[in-house]
């Protein structure tokens, strides 16, 4: 019987998916690649100066895309390419079902049936469980969250996200 | 008004199920009970918190508990709501006499409609533990049920 009562969220480790500014600001990113909210908060943070680390938050109630796409995620992740399927998961929201996904991951030059083996992967199905239901027992109860120095701010991002945090 | 507090033995109260029939104090013997008190029918906020909890009932089973969600919305509100959530939680409704139930339960608004809170009821028809939410737009994360649950 797994704990799902209040724990901190794990910190940042070489387990994550991390990218941006290694000077700048550490931002944990919780999101859900079927959350336009989420898009939104991606569109804004994608070129800030921090240091962006993403989460999964998947809800299968939520949408009965939004495990399978972060399992994509995760997957294009085992080649080496989280960050390209990641953005283009955010920024052509219209086009998941699973022939855009291998579309997209023959344009990445993925290996599609070793992507395929591996979106179904139970390792990797755990992995985006993991991460849900840490944030769970974080607290996190919407997309986005974002998680700055142990505080957890739900929303939408400004736009001086970046600016705010350096001062 | 302030939620029933943690030892206090439930109130006498009546709900109407989606079928219609009754659900009263006597309903919630014998096993634990998550009663999830939420303002709208289809608001945004209530509509993402049933949705995340529907990730965790198969936990809450486990330990055998139960959520219900309450509202004060009719029934037939309420039906079309879960159906468009696909949710399974059982609903049950505050209609009629409106917020009655709310009100036994310190949790009536003063606008008339249920506050968002949360409220464990143990076997033996005693509250294990409550919460309100600072305001109605406030979404209580699941670790709160769980921390209850422990309590």
């Amino acid at each position: 019987m797994s704990d799902l009562g209040s724990a901190p969220a794990p910190a940042v480790s070489g387990a994550d998916h991390v990218r941006g500014d290694p000077g700048g600001p550490l931002v944990v990113f919780y999101g859900d690649y079927t959350c336009p909210r989420c898009a939104q908060a991606h569109d804004r943070l994608r070129d800030a100066r921090l240091r962006l680390a993403f989460r999964h938050f998947a809800i299968a109630a939520k949408h009965p895309r939004a495990v399978p796409l972060a399992c994509a995620a995760e997957a294009a992740a085992r080649q080496g390419r989280f960050w390209e399927f990641h953005d283009s998961l955010f920024e052509d929201a219209a086009h998941t079902d699973d022939p855009h996904l291998w579309e997209r991951a023959r344009a990445l030059g993925l290996d599609v049936e070793r992507f395929e083996r591996d979106r179904r992967d139970e390792a990797v199905v755990a992995i985006v469980r993991a991460q849900t239901r840490a944030g769970m027992r974080a607290g996190i109860a919407e997309t986005p969250t974002l998680m700055i120095d142990r505080t957890m701010l739900p929303g939408i991002p400004p736009l001086d996200l970046a600016d705010q945090l350096t001062g | 008004m302030t939620v029933i507090e943690a030892g206090t033995s439930v109130p006498e109260f009546t709900l109407a199920t989606e079928d219609g029939g009754a659900f009263a104090r006597g309903d919630l013997l014998g096993a634990t009970s998550v009663l999830v008190f939420y303002p709208f029918a289809f608001s945004p906020v209530c509509s993402d918190q049933l949705t995340l909890y529907e990730e965790v009932l198969g936990d809450l089973a486990e330990r055998g508990a139960t959520l219900y969600a309450i509202s004060t919305d009719a029934r037939w509100s309420q039906a079309a709501f879960k159906e468009k959530l696909g949710s399974s939680v059982q609903q049950l409704s505050d209609f009629e006499p409106k917020g009655a139930t709310a009100r036994a339960f310190g949790v009536l608004h003063d606008g008339g409609f249920t506050q968002r809170a949360i409220v464990t009821v143990d076997p033996d028809g005693v509250v294990k533990w409550s919460y309100q939410a600072p305001s109605p737009g406030d979404l209580p994360g699941t670790n709160l049920i769980f921390d209850g649950l422990e309590a």
